[in-house]
């Protein structure tokens, strides 16, 4: 298995990648004619055989996803990609959007094709406004050159495509408080079921999908399922796009087949640092429990990292070496969670609130072992009793990192403080000299 | 949906097993409430039976397993709805769900304040009996709580300690779901959540009360019951409403003889769990400065003096005897209250000479009324399961909030058609959705699921009641009739107007009149059909009538002349009230009674459904009016024999309903429209729920919320007039004008509409009527 499978990441490198001619060049939209030649019916079925599996954190299969659209109902059906990339450790959309807007584009027409949409939405984080200039000027493009709009390449399809700015809130990632947020209300998750296939945006049937997901279809319905299945592991196929960031060498995205290890990816990343080991990592964003140097073979793929006690999320692998304090990282993502969480659920709203300071004594040596366990049982009140996932992603890095380095939390409270020298661990550190 | 609101349709029943127990319920049924059945409570604060589920709380957490698959976490029990082979265990067998809510309840305090002793919500407070029942006795959290300036004012009413609040979103829910006025909303994100309101549009909801009673908290607090008392303090009674008739159930508050608040009863067939803020709040007029608190007799000298019961009874007989006299009774009284005027008229008085319509009214509405008496067939059940429901001169939201709610709970849930008959769309049929139709004319395709709810406004155009009447008879749909007052349809039944006795009974069917003498013990009744209220008064102020018994009327809701003719000085008046009023200061012989929190006895709602209360003020010295007239007709020598609420409510029980032919129906054409040209206009008006009504005296934080006065106009005549939204234009008749802002609303060029009687709005003092008028309208 070749350790790299550039696929959606191909062409990043030339200078054009983003514009309509650099992506047509390389057979951009070819898929979607070919698709538009189907039934919509034999798009999913397709979609569905080929194995692909969201790539926005929870791995559902995106086409059977598509599947649960009731069909001949007579109502209008949305297509939303989610493309409010806000976890932290994550950069793998906006790079995406970036260099290769059309890829998104293409799978956004298929994709509504299939499930019989007129109407597409992206859902952009707000702050990224180099990102949204150049997917709406890639949409102007494609309006102009007849892939969107009225009768798609003469095929007889119509499909409007907005994109919608967010306003930056990480819960709008979540898609049924993005769909509220899209809606024009306060982005809060809603009560499923209804679930957004039956009522999703303005009550009605709605997919929701992650950019990576979306943008792998038109690959698929090009090169075909046997293609597709040659990447990857028994149950996760295909390829992806792993980020790799914080200490190591050569930070970015790799794309390979699932099942890659970090071992593997690390060497083609230039290894962890240079002088410096490899402490703890996540594999999938802040929300997904840490891995240590331990964890170097665990294969990336759905089941590989749950079997070792974590999920693969979005993939985005964030390197710590051993000069990094992991009360302090740890401290730093439960702010963001309390920052983040929405304040409509009790555990979410009271308790992230509550670990900030919890974390916070503990960093500043303050307490006793005694308050490790009531830190842990209170994380563990929280985890699993919130409204949505949230709360969890704040309970993993916090259980992860007792369970992996109670020793360290508990010479902070010998320390009286961070043993840590905070400047070893920031990349404008000397290499080598921590 | 909540299982006591399934239809008696075949549902489909699901077994579940919840701690052991096997509980059978409609298909639907939420966990937590199928749990209640077996007596089993699940500690809750965002739920509400009546509220979509919004699992916010979590507190409520529990052990789900469905055919022998467990889910990994417990789950809020408040938004699962049972399924057949579902396994629950609550907090009471499962140490899992006990956990969890006891973390949750942790949760939620380590941000409460410790405040209980001073809040209005200790001692009953869902979440402080809930943390002894569910929470762990100490608390882990150390740090400092968080603050927020207190109290911040949702409205003049409705008051807001941010820190204790639990953000369950019971009050937004009800304020979207239930009032349509989504006017409060959660801001701000975490734990900086709160409940808020945008500053542009306050919140101005007829129905916020119901969210201080649906705190489960002491957050939301009512400004004038806030540090007022302790519940423990209070003596609970049920309860009815006295301001429309809705016919709302109430709990009254009293403590040492003073009401301190009012609360919504429950009643699923009527008010369900909700009231008005008018029904709540509006009982200051009760312990106002003004009320009567002694008989009084005009002296020689011109001016009342107090006098002893005997002293009063006897001027009053002396007065009345002999006299030509008539009776006016508001439409507030109880049913046992106006049947004892009905009877003393015609048995002290001899004269069917009685009205209650202390309002705008005709001779049409009279023979209308006569017509449906004995036919009150039209329930709120009628309204759930309508295809098509008509307003007709009948502004729900103001004239009768209840209706209101169940109309648009119907219209959320299933798109139920509305139409109104009306001039204008107001507020309330904006949000019923309701199609605007100037006349009856246009409404079509009624069925005999359709219901038409026709208000006391009709009585202002002529033939309206004579088309209402055709339009059902044509299609079947069911009319029922909706005055303002709440003691009008009991007034009616009881034979409190001129041409019906008691039961409904058409005065002028001889069989009608026999059975009554009979029931009374005398020999006949007087045969003459009664004036009404309007004709009483020119009767009075020409010399034909000189005697009057007047009962809680106020002159300027039947016409600016009113008072005036009342001021004839050779007119014996006797005025039974609670308050000083206009009425009492022509008086001759003024008697107190007793106010509706003081008395007992019973109103009959729209539906003619009995609303029976207690007295609530237990050692309260007032009688109610029946007691006051028997002592009266006992003085003339006239016996009527209703010594006490009781025996008044059975005698007029074994009377019963009249069986015989009811009266003809009304038979009026309409009147032709009047085309007013240039700056005129017709004007139109209904009272607002909130105004200067005499029972909502003395309650500011109330008055506080009501809708300011305007003139609505429409975008034509805002054009000619060179006005835009906000603008004075100035409303006038010969005798006066009425200035306030314009709104540009969906309204007939033709035609504006002001309110009837608000701040700076007084169309019967000012303009000289109530509406149809035309009048001239420029800019101010």
């Amino acid at each position: 298995m070749s350790k790299i499978a550039p696929v959606l990441s191909a062409h990043w490198d030339e200078a054009d990648s983003f514009t309509l001619d650099g992506y047509k060049r390389h057979g951009g939209y070819n898929a979607a004619m070919k698709a538009l030649a189907m039934s919509p019916d034999d798009v999913i079925a397709l979609v569905k055989d080929s194995g692909l599996r969201g790539r926005g954190g929870a791995g559902f299969p995106t086409g059977t996803k598509w599947s649960f659209i009731p069909q001949g109902d007579n109502k209008e059906h949305y297509l939303v990609v989610n493309a409010d990339e806000s976890e932290p450790g994550t950069c793998k959309d906006m790079p995406l959007l970036m260099a290769n807007p059309h890829v998104l584009i293409e799978g956004m027409i298929i994709a509504s094709y299939a499930i019989r949409a007129n109407y597409a939405f992206i859902y952009l984080r707000g702050e990224v406004v180099h990102v949204a200039r150049r997917v709406q000027q890639a949409i102007t493009d494609a309006y102009a050159a007849g892939l969107l709009g009225k009768n798609i390449g003469g095929k007889g399809y119509d499909l409007e495509l907005v994109l919608h700015i967010g306003a930056g809130a990480y819960i709008c990632g979540e898609e049924t408080a993005l769909l509220d947020s899209l809606e024009g209300f306060r982005g809060q998750p809603r009560l499923r079921p209804p679930f957004p296939a039956i009522a999703g945006l303005y009550a009605r049937p709605t997919v929701v999908n992650n950019v990576e997901s979306i943008a792998s279809v038109p690959a698929i319905i090009d090169r075909g399922n046997e293609w597709f299945q040659s990447m990857g592991t028994e149950k996760s196929k295909g390829f992806t796009l792993y980020s790799l960031s914080g200490h190591v060498t050569n930070p970015g995205q790799i794309e390979a087949p699932l099942g890659v290890t970090l071992r593997e990816l690390l060497e083609l990343a230039g290894g962890v640092r240079e002088g410096h080991t490899l402490k703890f990592w996540t594999p999938g964003g802040s929300s997904t429990p840490l891995f240590t140097a331990e964890h170097l073979d665990v294969p990336l793929d759905y089941e590989g990292v749950s079997a070792a006690g974590s999920m693969l999320g979005t993939k985005a692998l964030q390197i710590f070496d051993e000069t990094t304090c992991v009360v302090r990282a740890v401290l730093r993502w439960t702010e963001f969670y309390k920052h983040e969480s929405c304040g409509k659920c009790t555990p979410c709203r009271e308790g992230t609130w509550w670990l900030v300071q919890m974390m916070k004594d503990l960093e500043a040596g303050k307490g006793t072992p005694a308050d490790l366990d009531k830190l842990i049982e209170i994380t563990q009140n929280i985890a699993g009793k919130s409204f949505c996932a949230l709360a969890d992603g704040a309970a993993s890095p916090i259980i992860s990192s007792v369970k992996y380095f109670r020793d360290e939390y508990v010479a902070h409270l010998n320390h009286g403080g961070c043993p840590f020298d905070p400047v070893a661990s920031t990349l404008f550190a000397t290499a080598g000299q921590a | 949906m909540s299982p006591e609101n399934a239809v008696a349709t075949e549902v489909e029943m699901i077994t579940v097993v919840i701690d052991g127990f096997e509980v059978t319920v409609p298909k639907g049924t939420l966990i937590i409430r199928a749990a209640e059945k077996l007596g089993i409570q699940i500690p809750r604060f965002c739920d509400h039976p009546l509220l979509s589920p919004a699992g916010a709380c979590r507190q409520c957490l529990v052990d789900v397993e469905i055919n022998g698959r467990a889910f990994p976490k417990p789950q809020a029990s408040c938004t699962i709805p049972v399924e057949n082979g579902m396994i629950v265990k609550t907090q009471l067998t499962s140490e899992v769900a006990d956990k969890a809510q006891k973390g949750i309840m942790e949760l939620l305090l380590i941000n409460h304040p410790l405040d209980c002793p001073v809040c209005d919500k200790g001692g009953e407070c869902p979440l402080q009996n809930q943390a002894m029942s569910n929470g762990r006795p100490e608390s882990r959290y150390e740090g400092v709580k968080r603050t927020y300036e207190k109290p911040s004012a949702i409205s003049s009413q409705v008051l807001l300690d941010r820190e204790r609040c639990v953000l369950c979103a019971r009050c937004t829910r009800f304020s979207n779901e239930i009032a349509g006025d989504p006017f409060i909303t959660l801001n701000e994100r975490g734990a900086l959540q709160q409940v808020g309101i945008y500053e542009k549009d306050p919140f101005l909801s007829y129905f916020s009360g119901n969210t201080v009673q649906i705190c489960p908290v002491g957050a939301l607090t009512g400004a004038s019951y806030r540090f007022r008392s302790r519940p423990f303090d209070l003596v609970s009674t049920p309860s009815a409403c006295e301001h429309c008739a809705s016919g709302c159930s109430m709990r009254t508050d009293v403590r040492r003889g003073k009401t301190l608040r009012r609360l919504a009863g429950e009643d699923a067939e009527v008010n369900e769990e909700w009231n008005c803020d008018k029904g709540r709040w509006a009982f200051k007029y009760i312990t106002n400065k003004e009320r009567v608190t002694n008989p009084m007799v005009r002296g020689a000298d011109g001016e009342l003096h107090e006098a002893s019961w005997p002293e009063a009874l006897a001027a009053a007989s002396a007065g009345l005897k002999g006299k030509r006299a008539a009776v006016l009774t508001g439409g507030r009284s109880t049913i046992e209250d106006a049947y004892a005027y009905a009877k003393f008229a015609r048995v002290a008085l001899k004269t069917n000479d009685i009205d209650f319509r202390s309002r705008l009214h005709s001779d049409e509405e009279a023979a209308f009324l006569a017509s449906i008496a004995t036919k009150l067939n039209v329930s709120y059940r009628d309204i759930d399961s309508a295809d098509h429901v008509v307003l007709v001169d009948f502004e729900p939201e103001d004239e009768s909030p209840i209706v209101f709610l169940r109309i648009y709970k119907q219209v959320n849930k299933r798109g139920l058609k509305v139409s109104t008959v009306s001039p204008v769309q107001s507020r309330g049929s904006e949000k019923l959705k309701a199609e605007l139709h100037p006349t009856l004319a246009s409404i079509s395709g009624l069925t005999n699921k359709s219901v038409i709810l026709v208000g006391e406004r009709a009585s202002e155009v002529i033939g309206q009641f004579t088309a209402v009447t055709k339009l059902a008879d044509q299609s079947g749909a069911k009319v029922a009739w909706i005055p303002r007052r709440a003691g009008e349809v009991g007034a009616l039944l009881a034979g409190a107007i001129g041409n019906l006795l008691p039961g409904g009974r058409p005065l002028l069917d001889p069989a009608a009149r026999v059975d009554i003498a009979s029931a009374w013990g005398v020999e006949s009744l007087p045969a003459t059909a009664g004036k009404a209220t309007w004709e009483i008064l020119e009767a009075a102020s020409d010399g034909r009538i000189d005697a009057l018994v007047v009962g809680g009327v106020d002159p300027l809701d039947i016409s600016s002349e009113a008072l005036g003719q009342l001021l004839n000085p050779s007119t014996f008046v006797v005025s039974l009230e609670i308050s000083h009023s206009a009425i009492t200061a022509v008086a001759d012989v003024v008697l107190p009674v007793a106010a509706v929190s003081e008395k007992s006895g019973s109103y009959l709602n729209w539906e003619g459904r009995p609303r029976t209360f207690e007295k609530a003020i237990t050692d309260s010295l007032t009688r109610s009016d029946l007691r006051i007239l028997s002592m009266l007709a006992d003085e003339m020598g006239a016996p009527i024999n209703l010594p006490s609420t009781a025996a008044t409510a059975r005698e007029l029980q074994s009377i019963g309903i009249w069986d015989g032919a009811s009266a003809p129906k009304p038979e009026v054409a309409l009147a032709p429209i009047a085309q007013p040209s240039g700056d005129q206009a017709i004007f139109h008006s209904w009272r607002q729920l909130l105004d200067l009504g005499t029972l909502q005296g003395g309650e500011e934080n109330l008055a506080g919320t009501a809708r300011p006065s305007e003139v609505v106009i429409s975008a034509h005549r805002a054009q000619t007039l060179g006005v835009v939204n906000g603008d004075l234009v100035k409303v006038s008749t010969a005798r006066g004008t009425i200035t306030a802002p314009a709104r540009i609303g969906k309204i007939s060029d033709s035609d504006i509409w002001i309110p009837r009687n608000s701040i700076g709005s007084q169309c019967i003092a000012t303009l000289g009527a109530a509406s149809g008028l035309v009048v001239t309208v420029v800019k101010a």
